[in-house]
Formats: structure tokens, sequence, C-alpha cells
């Protein structure tokens, strides 16, 4: 599994990535209430705007992590968002990107880097 | 001012108290603690919420006596406080000479002199003001630091001071009363900011963290932070000042005509002679373009302060904007305060809110999103 600084977590699935967030930005958001996720289908770019969260309290956008295609949401999320403060990296992933270019995600930090960062 | 937080007598109690700190107004103040916001929130509303309001600005005002304070106050407020019986405590704000709010506090007569509870981001400010504008008239002004302020708020609120206190069952919404608790000196007030039934105590520093930590012993107490106490106050439709209402906004506008007696408007015995009179008299009898409304959101995504609202036309110039915007933990669906152009402002109308590029419709609503459980 990788890791990015905005506290997304990368898992490979064969020619897709899992992208989901960290249980340290889960709890950091408090409780989640809303979640708005991509089009399947959508191109995006890294760093675009692609996921809403809002908490209680305050709306924070989750980037996408790389080039690619959205390929596939977790709806279950729409319905219940606040999975994601139950089991983030677990069930609650956000949705499943085809990379334009798997390489791409090497760049990212591993778990031990990740601890470090949050620690 | 330097960059240093201020802490409250009770700052060690949070940090002790699995915490999330957040800067408020120059405090190091409790945004949550280990359960979160939706806890704490629902705890409130079906048990009692204790929250540290230290923060807030504790002002007395002494003159001669009480109605001279009483008369000296008037001249900057739209309230009557020369007929506020002993022991009781009003809601009022100063206006200003554009007809404006310069902040809004709870005030008290307490026999001899006058009480007050400032916002904290107003406090400074407002004592300043109160200086310039009272001493010239014979009153004092003192600034109280110190003292601690709580609120303990929700439902069971009454039976944790029984166990000190057996005869606060008698006191009513808005009474005020002097009493022991853990050997202290409290001023408790039965008021708050929740819509919930509760108290407001004031407690001498030296012995906030026992009386406090003495009421957290009552098994459905638990302590709540400020997170909570904004979803809270928006749930039962009260304005926080900064945000719904300030320097810029009328008191007509924002539904607040409520607190204005009689006596002060047209007509009454003392009518005007306050700041900003002429406007704020000329727009109770003529309206305002604008006034302040409760939404409710048609779907799930939270409409969050300063969203830009627009009509059903497409090319509609903007026609308002949200003020306060969160989720009801209460009701489960996002609920908002925003002021609207008077034409849109009738309960079942429904505007577009634009957010993140999208118009998403939300409907005017009937203000308090929860019904209030005061004890009358």
């Amino acid at each position: 599994m990788k890791f990015t600084e905005e506290h997304e977590w990368l898992r490979v699935e064969g020619d897709l990535v899992v992208v989901g967030i960290t249980e340290h930005a889960s709890s950091q958001l408090g409780d989640i209430v809303f979640i708005e996720l991509p089009d399947e289908g959508t191109t995006v770019s890294k760093d675009d705007e692609i996921v809403v969260i809002e908490s209680v309290k305050a709306a924070s956008d989750i980037l996408s992590p790389l080039d690619g295609q959205i390929v596939e949401i977790n709806e279950m999320l729409v319905d219940e968002p606040s999975k994601v403060n139950e089991d983030p990296v677990g069930d609650a992933w956000f949705f499943k990107m085809k990379p334009d270019n798997m390489d791409q995600i090497d760049e990212y930090m591993d778990e031990a880097a990740y601890s470090k960062l949050i620690s | 001012m330097s960059d240093k937080l201020m802490h409250t007598p009770l700052n060690n109690l949070h940090k002790n108290s699995h915490v999330r700190m957040m800067p408020f107004a120059g405090y190091e103040m409790p945004l949550q603690y280990k359960n979160g916001i939706m806890s704490e929130h629902l705890h409130t509303r079906s048990h009692a919420g204790l929250f540290d309001v230290s923060h807030m600005g504790q002002v007395v005002l002494r003159g001669n006596d009480f109605k001279q304070t009483a008369k000296a106050l008037e001249t900057l407020i739209p309230m009557e406080v020369e007929t506020l019986n002993v022991d009781r405590q009003r809601y009022g704000f100063f206006t200003n000479s554009t007809g404006g709010i310069f902040d809004d506090f709870m005030f008290s007569n307490r026999g001899d002199h006058i009480y007050m509870v400032v916002n904290a981001s107003r406090k400074e400010d407002d004592i300043k003001y109160l200086r310039e504008n009272l001493e010239p008239l014979g009153v004092s002004v003192r600034n109280l630091e110190n003292r601690a302020l709580i609120a303990l708020q929700g439902p069971t609120s009454q039976k944790v001071l029984e166990e000190h206190f057996p005869k606060i069952s008698k006191m009513r919404f808005m009474d005020v009363s002097t009493i022991p608790i853990a050997g202290a000196e409290c001023w408790v007030s039965r008021s708050g900011y929740t819509g919930d039934d509760g108290f407001e105590i004031s407690i001498p520093s030296q012995a906030a963290e026992i009386v406090t930590t003495s009421l957290l012993e009552h098994e459905t107490v638990e302590l709540a932070g400020l997170g909570a106490r904004d979803s809270l106050r928006l749930e039962a439709g009260l304005c926080l000042y900064g945000q719904d209402i300030d320097a810029t906004t009328s008191p007509v506008a924002a539904g607040l005509k409520w607190a204005m007696h009689t006596s002060r408007l047209s007509g009454g015995d003392k009518e005007g002679k306050f700041p900003g009179a002429e406007k704020i008299l000329s727009e109770i009898s003529d309206g305002t373009e604008y006034k302040l409304v409760g939404f409710v959101p048609l779907g799930k995504a939270p409409i969050r302060a300063n969203t830009e609202l627009f009509g059903h036309d497409s090319s509609s110039d903007k026609i308002g904007w949200i003020t306060s915007g969160s989720f009801s933990p209460t009701l489960k669906h996002p609920i908002a305060l925003g002021y609207v152009k008077k034409e849109y402002s009738i309960q079942g109308n429904r505007v577009n809110a634009q957010v993140r590029g999208k118009l998403l419709e939300i409907e005017v609503t009937q203000l308090p999103f929860v019904k209030k459980n005061f004890k009358k």
C-alpha cells in the first residue's frame, strides 16, 4: 500500500488502483456526513479535486493521486458516509481508477514513511 | 495582540480529557473531545453537555443604584432595562449609528448592579465602548477577569445541579441566582445557547476546576466542545455574532425585533434614543430588503456560510447568501441560516444555492429547526 501527503491510501488491484483515506485522516475530519464522488468514466489528472468530504464542521477535498480514469466508485458511501469513520482502510474505499501510467504510484510513501509523517 | 493563545481556567482539565483544541477569539478552546461533535451534540440533547465558555466576557456595570445603571445602558441598546426585575436576565444587543449590531449579549439585574455576558471576539471592543459611554454617566464598567464561565445544557441539567442545590428546580427560564457549588460562590442563570433547558454558571477562577469536576461526576454529564455548541445553537435557530449578525446587519432583518421592547419603539414612552434608532424604527415600519431565514437543503450536501443564493431563473441576480450552515445531528440532514430578499423569504419557497459550481435546491423553513425546550 502507498500513501500520499494528502492522507490517501492507494492499493494496487491488477491494473487498477483503489483509493481511500487513512485512519488518521478520517479521525481528523471527525464525523463525516456527506460524500460526493466523481462519475464513473471520468478522466482525471493528478491533483484534480475529485471527491468532496463534509464533516459536521467543514468541507474538504480529496485530490486525484494519479492521471487516469475513474472506473468504479463506492456507492455505499453516498448513503452511509459514516462508514468512512468506521472502516476507512477497508469497506470505505472511495474509487477505483485505471492509471495512465502505473509507475506514477512509485513517488508515494510506503507505510513506514507515512507513519513517520503523522507521528 | 500577541500570537500566544490565552488559556481559560479549565485548560488543564481539557488537556486531560482527550480534547482537540482550536484557536478561537485569541483563546485555546476545545473544539471537541474524544467522542466527537456528533456524539457530544446528541448527548447534550438527550442528557447534558458541559461547555467551557470562559473566553466570553463577564462585565459588571455599577452606578449609584440599579435605576441609574439601567438608564445609562438604555442609551446604548433598544431594550427596556429599568423594568427588569431583580435576578432576571434578558437578551440584548448594542446597535451602532448605522443601524447595525455592535455585539449581542445577556444582561441581568443583580440588585445593585448589572451583570453582562458578551461575546469573546467582541469583549475588548465592548468594554472600551461601555467605558467611553457609561463612565461619563457615572456608571463604572468592570471586566471580570477572575471568573470562569461554563454552560451545563440539556434535559438532565436540573437534576445534576439539584445534587448541589436542591432549590435549583425553582428557577425558571432566565432567572439568575447565586448558589454554592462545591463550596464556591457561583452565579447561575437558567439559560443557554442550545435551545434546551440548561444553566450558565460563573465560577471564581480558582474554583473552576473543582466545580466543573464535581458536575462531571454526575453520570449524565459529558464535556462538549465549541463544535457541538455551534451545531446546537444552529438547530435552535440562534444567531452567532460575526456570522449571522454583525456591524452591517439590521436587527430587524435578522428577526431580532422580539428582543426590542415596545417602550423603545415608535409610540413607546422611551421611543428611540439608542444608536441607529431612526434607521431601525423605519425598518420596523417599512420592512427590510433582506430577511434572515432558515433553510433545509433538499439534497444531502451541507450548505456552508458564504454560499450565494439565486432564484430559479438561471440568469437571475444573487438574491441572498448563507451565514451559517451545518449538518443537524438531531434531524440527520443539513440545515442553514441565511439572508434572502424578502419576496423569497416565505416558508416553503425554494431557492438555489451555488455549491462548487452547481445549483442545489434549498427550501425556506420555520425556525427553530429543533423545538426549544425551556423551563417555563
